[in-house]
C-alpha cells in the first residue's frame, strides 16, 4: 500500500515546529522585536500562492474573479515581504557593541 | 519550466534559508547575516513559482507590477515608520499576512484547477478541509490584528471592552465554524465558504476586544503565532513545502513568545484571552487609603546630585518612555554620568512596552550598546549593591506586591528587585496605578524619590543639572 503524500507533508510540518521549538528558544530576548518583525517578513511566502492564482487567467481574460484574489493578494504579501525585511534590518542596524572600551 | 521535482527541492532550500533566518537572530552579531539568508529564501520560492507555472503571457507582467507596487509601499513604510511605532507596525503586517491567506484561499476555491486541486464544485476533500482552515485562521488573524493596530495606535480605547454572554457567543461562533466547514465538505457550496470567512472575520474582532493594553504584548505575539498556523493551512492546499515549513515556524514562534510573555506576568494563556485584566476596579478603596501615606517628591537638581554622587546606577525603562519618547533625552544622561565614572547599566523586565522586545528596540536606536542592556534574571541580584535605580516609565513590573501580597492580582509575576537599591528615582506623571490597575508600594518606600513630571522633560532637566 502506498503512502499518502498528505502524510510526508504532515511530518513536514510537524518536524518543523520542532525546528522552530529550539530555534526560537535560542532566540535572545533583546531580539525578539526583530524576531517578530522577520517572522513577519518569511510567512508573506503565501505569495506563491498569490502567484499562481494571479497567473491562471489566460490571456482573454487576465483578471477573471478568481485571478484578482491573486493579484491583492500579491500586493498585500510584497508589502510585508519587502517592508517586514527591510524593517528588520534597520532594526538590526541599531544593534551595536560598545565602541569606547575606556580603561 | 522547471519539473516539479526541482521546484520541490527548491521550496525545500528556501524553507532550510528561512530557519537559518531565525537561527541568526540568537546574536546580534549573526542577526544582519540571518536577515539575508530570509531574503535570499524569499527570492528563491519567488523565482521558482514562476518558473514553475511556466505562464509568461501578458499576466507575468502584471504580477511584477503589483509585486513592485505592493514592494514600494511596503519599503516606504520600513524607511518611515518611527521606532516607537513598531508594536502596531507588526500589528498592522500581521493583518497583511491573514488578508492575504483568505485571499489565496478564495482564489484557490474559485478556480481550483489553476493549483490542481480538482474542479469547481468538485474540490478534493483534503484541500477543501485545508483551505478552508487556512482561510478561517487568515480571517481571524486579520481582523483580530486590525483591532490590535487601532488599540495601539491609541484610535481605539486600549480599555477591555467585556458583555455579558461574550465567552458565550465565541465559544458558539467557534463551533459554528467547525459546522460549517464540516456542511462545506458535504456540499461544496460558495455560499458556505463565505460564511466561513465572515463569521471568523467576526470572532477575531471579538476575541481582541476584550483584551486590555497591558495584554499587548501576549496577543501581538498569539496573532504572531495565528498567521503562522494560516500560512501553514494554506501550504498544505497548494502543497507547498516552503509554505508548510514556514507556517510551522512562524507558528511556534508566536506561541512561545506568547509563553515567554504570559508567564512574565504570571498569568494564564487563558485568561488573557478571556481578557478584561485591568478593568476591574475592585481595588481602589485600598488605594484611596494608601494615597494618604507620605510621598517623598523631588525635582531634576535632587536627582542630579544623588546620581552624581552614586557609583553606580541602574535604569529600568517602561511602556512610559516610549510614550514620552525619552530614549534619547536618557541616552544623553547616561552619557553625563559616564563621564563621571559612574556605571550605568539597563535593566528590562520581558513585558516592559507593548512587545516582546521593544524596549530593546528603543534602546538600540538611541544609540545604546547591546551589551549594557540586561534582561531580568541577569540584573535582579545587581539591584542590592547599586546606588541609584532610575525608574522610567515603568510601574507594575517593579512593584515589591508581586512578593509580598498574595491577594495583590499581579502577587507571583517576577518583578524587578528595585527596591533593594540604596535610593530609588521613580519618574512618574503622578500616583496612578498602572495597567493592573494597584498601587504600587515602592512609591511610598522611605528610599523613593518620585520625579512627578514627563519622561523626556524630567530627564533632559536632569541633563541640564549634571553638568
Amino acid at each position: 500500500m502506498e503512502i499518502d503524500p498528505f502524510i510526508f507533508r504532515l511530518s513536514i510540518f510537524i518536524l518543523s515546529i520542532f525546528i522552530g521549538y529550539y530555534v526560537v528558544w535560542s532566540v535572545t530576548p533583546s531580539l525578539h522585536t526583530p524576531l517578530m518583525s522577520v517572522t513577519n517578513a518569511i510567512s508573506s511566502v503565501i505569495i506563491v500562492g498569490a502567484i499562481i492564482a494571479a497567473l491562471a487567467g489566460n490571456s482573454d481574460s487576465i483578471f477573471n474573479t478568481s485571478s484578482i484574489f491573486g493579484f491583492i493578494a500579491i500586493i498585500l504579501a510584497a508589502i510585508n515581504i519587502f517592508g517586514g525585511f527591510l524593517v528588520t534590518q534597520r532594526m538590526l542596524q541599531m544593534y551595536k557593541k560598545k565602541k569606547d572600551k575606556k580603561k | 519550466m522547471i519539473s516539479a521535482n526541482l521546484a520541490a527541492v527548491s521550496y525545500l532550500v528556501s524553507g532550510i534559508l528561512f530557519i537559518l533566518a531565525l537561527r541568526g537572530l540568537s546574536s546580534p552579531d549573526t542577526s544582519r547575516q540571518g536577515n539575508y539568508f530570509g531574503i535570499a529564501g524569499m527570492i528563491i520560492a519567488i523565482v521558482v513559482t514562476f518558473l514553475s507555472v511556466g505562464n509568461f503571457s501578458s499576466s507575468l507582467s502584471y504580477v511584477i507590477i503589483f509585486l513592485l507596487i505592493g514592494g514600494a509601499i511596503g519599503a516606504f513604510i520600513a524607511f518611515k515608520i518611527p521606532m516607537t511605532a513598531m508594536p502596531e507596525l507588526v500589528a498592522g503586517f500581521h493583518s497583511l499576512v491573514g488578508l492575504a491567506a483568505v485571499f489565496v484561499a478564495i482564489a484557490a476555491f474559485l478556480n481550483p484547477a489553476a493549483f490542481n486541486l480538482g474542479n469547481v464544485g468538485n474540490i478534493k476533500l483534503a484541500s477543501l478541509i485545508e483551505m478552508s482552515i487556512g482561510a478561517a485562521v487568515g480571517a481571524i488573524t486579520f481582523s483580530g490584528s486590525i483591532i490590535a493596530f487601532l488599540k495601539l495606535r491609541g484610535i481605539m480605547s486600549g480599555a477591555p471592552i467585556t458583555f455579558s454572554g461574550q465567552h458565550m457567543l465565541n465559544l458558539i461562533l467557534g463551533i459554528g465554524i467547525f459546522v460549517l466547514i464540516f456542511y462545506l465538505c458535504k456540499t461544496q457550496s460558495t455560499n458556505i465558504f463565505w460564511t466561513v470567512i465572515v463569521i471568523s472575520f467576526l470572532v477575531g474582532v471579538l476575541l481582541i476586544i476584550p483584551i486590555g493594553g497591558a495584554d499587548m504584548p501576549v496577543v501581538i505575539s498569539m496573532l504572531n503565532s495565528y498567521s503562522g498556523w494560516a500560512a501553514a493551512g494554506i501550504g498544505f492546499t497548494l502543497e507547498n513545502t516552503a509554505l508548510i515549513i514556514t507556517g510551522a515556524l512562524v507558528g511556534s514562534s508566536g506561541a512561545i513568545l506568547s509563553y515567554i510573555m504570559c508567564k512574565a506576568m504570571n498569568r494564564s494563556f487563558v485568561s488573557v484571552i478571556l481578557g478584561g485584566f485591568g478593568a476591574d476596579n475592585s481595588t481602589n478603596d485600598n488605594k484611596e487609603k494608601k494615597d494618604q501615606k507620605p510621598v517623598k517628591s523631588g525635582n531634576a537638581e535632587d536627582a542630579a546630585f544623588l546620581m552624581k554622587n552614586a557609583s553606580s546606577v541602574i535604569i529600568v525603562p517602561g511602556y512610559g518612555m516610549a510614550v514620552a519618547q525619552a530614549q534619547h533625552a536618557l541616552r544623553e544622561m547616561v552619557d553625563k554620568l559616564k563621564k563621571n565614572d559612574i556605571k550605568v547599566t539597563y535593566a528590562i523586565h520581558p513585558v516592559a512596552g507593548r512587545m516582546p522586545g521593544h524596549m530593546n528596540v528603543l534602546l538600540a536606536e538611541a544609540n545604546v550598546p547591546y551589551d549594557e542592556v540586561f534582561e531580568l534574571e541577569d540584573i535582579n541580584n545587581d539591584f542590592a549593591n547599586s546606588d541609584v535605580a532610575f525608574v522610567i516609565g515603568a510601574n507594575d513590573v517593579t512593584n515589591p506586591v508581586a512578593k509580598t501580597d498574595p491577594k495583590s492580582p499581579i502577587f507571583g509575576m517576577p518583578v524587578l528587585d528595585v527596591e533593594k537599591c540604596k535610593s530609588v528615582l521613580f519618574v512618574k506623571r503622578s500616583l496612578s496605578p498602572g495597567y493592573a490597575g494597584i498601587d504600587n508600594e515602592l512609591f511610598y518606600k522611605d528610599n523613593t524619590l518620585m520625579l512627578f513630571a514627563d519622561a523626556k522633560k524630567m530627564t533632559e532637566d536632569i541633563v541640564k543639572n549634571l553638568d
